[in-house]
């Protein structure tokens, strides 16, 4: 109870800062709007407003303080116009519809999905080897390391150029972005997982004289499903920001990406902070779910309640 | 001497589970080396329960590791049942108890001692029965679907000591399996301890701190001393097989626990 008190408390102050930014935000196009329904603002040139202070002109004009959470492009758009917007394009859309949000997340999740698998796959592949050999531990991680230095919005162009002129075009680029931003804290999770056995425990095995395989199996996979989990929660959200990324260059028509292109596009900033929440919402549920696979599957492992 | 008519593996009732001749260890090299083990001649033979004792750092674990082909001695000569430790391992000669019970926390108390069957290769029908068996050694039956963290510290390393008797090997290794326990539970499982071990013929190389504890459990008291790690002296304990616990009171026993105090002293008087 005093927990969900205080998350409350928390949402209620961030949601009370946001209508307070909207003030200063929005009080330049509310003006202009005014004055061209020819009401008296003060300054009244859009020259000198600009120039002026967002504070000052919310001092002078405070007649207008109450229309900035209404606007119709905003620059900040409020709460409850975002809240109407999400409910509108997704509990009021059919999914099938191009202005569902629904079909718009589902493409993308599409994508984040088989990226997610792709990476997750490709991440344990290189863990097993990094630990297992060290010319791979000392080759590959750099170069893993390397990998995540390079901004994704350079090289998400370039990965769909490149996969177009070989003819590959649709989910699997946007995959492919995906996986390049999650195999990354799966790597390093799982190696570190991999390595947590400590040397007790190696040695007992060695006394059993277990092979390769049977100490892998028994000791190192079984050690390393905490650490797993940890990642694949990182590893998912990453392939949802590479979902998404991977939609802008391609001008994509759909996707939580595209919607967010189309409403920078024409000033639907509504739109935008929609789909931001779209994508934070679905990121949300995501990791939650990985969380009640983890409960589950570390409850049968016997881990402690 | 030669018998090779045993059954088991051929060996020879008369020939030492473990003889060291001359054992050397050194750790490192250079500056910073150091000698572990220096000179170490050793005989134990079959059924001979055998404990370690000496200050920290004297090499107590090293041997035991090397006995265990942990380690491996950088001089001299050591034999496991007259096979090299490798090879000694890879017969299944020795069961190893490490102090802490390293138990898996993922694996219930069954699954837990199942795992040496499941590497050795044990049928499944095979491995149900010696789990049960075990588990009744250790008095531990009933407590087989456990997780680890529903148990005391005691019955974990119980389960631990299980867990080494539950494919055949002949030899017990341990190295202060009880040192983190209370006085209370130790001393019950010093006492579960001989009657398993009377029970089941095995050797036993038991490394500890505790003078009443090397001296309750041996037939043989090996006390070491430090740097360079090596054998002060064995005592030959004449006390009988059976030892209730109340025999800690008596004047022979009194009378080794003093020799092994004096073997100690003396000990840490070298360089
Ligand atoms: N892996 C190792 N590398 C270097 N030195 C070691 C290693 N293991 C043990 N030693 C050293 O060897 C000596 C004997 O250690 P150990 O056998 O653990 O003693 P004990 O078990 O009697 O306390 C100590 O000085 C210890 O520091
Ligand atoms: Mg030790």
């Amino acid at each position: 109870m005093k927990t969900v008190f205080s998350v409350l408390t928390v949402v209620a102050g961030i949601v009370g800062i946001w209508y307070l930014a909207c003030v200063p935000m929005n009080i330049k196009g509310v003006l202009d709007q005014a004055q061209r329904a020819g009401e008296e603002v003060v300054p009244d040139t859009a020259n000198a407003r600009r120039d002026a202070g967002a504070f000052d002109l919310v001092a002078k004009n405070t007649f207008a303080i109450n229309r900035v959470w209404s606007v119709e492009r905003p620059r900040l758009p409020a709460p409850h116009q975002v809240a109407t917007e999400l409910w509108q394009t997704t509990v009021m859309k059919k999914v099938t519809s191009k202005r569902s949000l629904i079909y718009h997340a589902q493409v993308t999740l599409s994508a984040t999905l088989l990226g997610f698998a792709l990476g997750t796959g490709l991440g344990i592949l290189l863990s097993i080897g990094i630990v297992h050999s060290r010319v791979m531990d000392m080759s590959v991680m750099p170069w893993a390391i390397v990998s995540q230095t390079i901004p994704i919005i350079a090289l998400a162009p370039m990965i769909i150029v490149v996969l177009y002129s070989i003819g590959v075009q649709g989910l699997l680029p946007k995959a492919i972005i995906a996986a390049y931003l999650s195999f990354f804290p799966v790597v390093v999770g799982m190696v570190k997982g991999l390595r947590s056995p400590d040397q007790m425990q190696l040695d007992l095995m060695r006394t059993y004289g277990a092979s390769g395989g049977q100490l892998f199996w028994k000791l190192r996979l079984p050690s390393s499903m905490p650490y797993l989990f940890a990642s694949l929660k990182i590893g998912i959200a990453a392939s949802l920001v590479g979902a998404i990324v991977g939609e802008l260059p391609t001008g994509a028509v759909a996707g939580l990406g595209a919607r967010l292109l189309a409403g920078s596009y024409y000033g639907q900033t509504v739109q935008i902070w929609s789909a931001l929440f779209a994508a934070a919402i679905l990121a949300g549920l995501l990791v939650a779910l990985l969380g009640v696979i983890e409960r589950s599957l570390l409850g049968r492992m016997g881990v402690k309640p | 001497m030669k018998t090779n008519s045993q059954v088991d593996s051929g060996q020879d009732a008369a020939q030492p589970v473990i003889e060291a001749r001359g054992l050397n260890l050194v750790f490192g090299t250079g500056e910073t080396s150091v000698q572990a083990l220096k000179d170490i001649n050793l005989t134990i033979d079959r059924g001979d329960f055998v404990s370690f004792i000496g200050p920290s750092g004297c090499g107590k674990t090293t041997f035991l590791r090397c006995i265990a082909a942990l380690e491996t001695p950088t001089g001299g000569r050591l034999t496991v049942n007259g096979m090299t430790p490798e090879e000694a391992r890879k017969q299944r000669a020795y069961g190893y108890v490490f102090q802490a019970a390293g138990l898996y926390p993922w694996r219930t108390i069954s699954k837990n001692i199942k795992l040496p069957l499941e590497i050795m290769g044990y049928s499944k029908a095979e491995q149900n029965k010696r789990v049960a068996e075990v588990l009744e050694l250790v008095e531990l039956s009933g407590f087989g679907g456990k997780f680890p963290w529903q148990l005391s510290g005691g019955m974990q390393q119980r389960a631990s000591i299980a867990r080494a008797l539950a494919f055949d090997a002949d030899l017990l290794l341990m190295d202060e399996p009880f040192g983190a326990l209370d006085e209370i539970v130790r001393d019950h499982l010093n006492e579960q301890l001989l009657k398993l071990w009377a029970r089941t013929n095995k050797t036993i190389g038991f490394v500890t701190h505790s003078i009443p504890e090397a001296v309750y459990l041996s037939t043989k008291i090996v006390v070491m001393s430090p740097r360079p790690g090596r054998i002060h002296e064995v005592i030959d304990s004449p006390l009988p097989k059976d030892r209730p616990l109340d025999i800690r009171d008596t004047p022979a026993f009194i009378e080794i626990a003093h020799r092994v105090r004096e073997g100690l002293r003396a000990g840490h008087g070298h360089d």
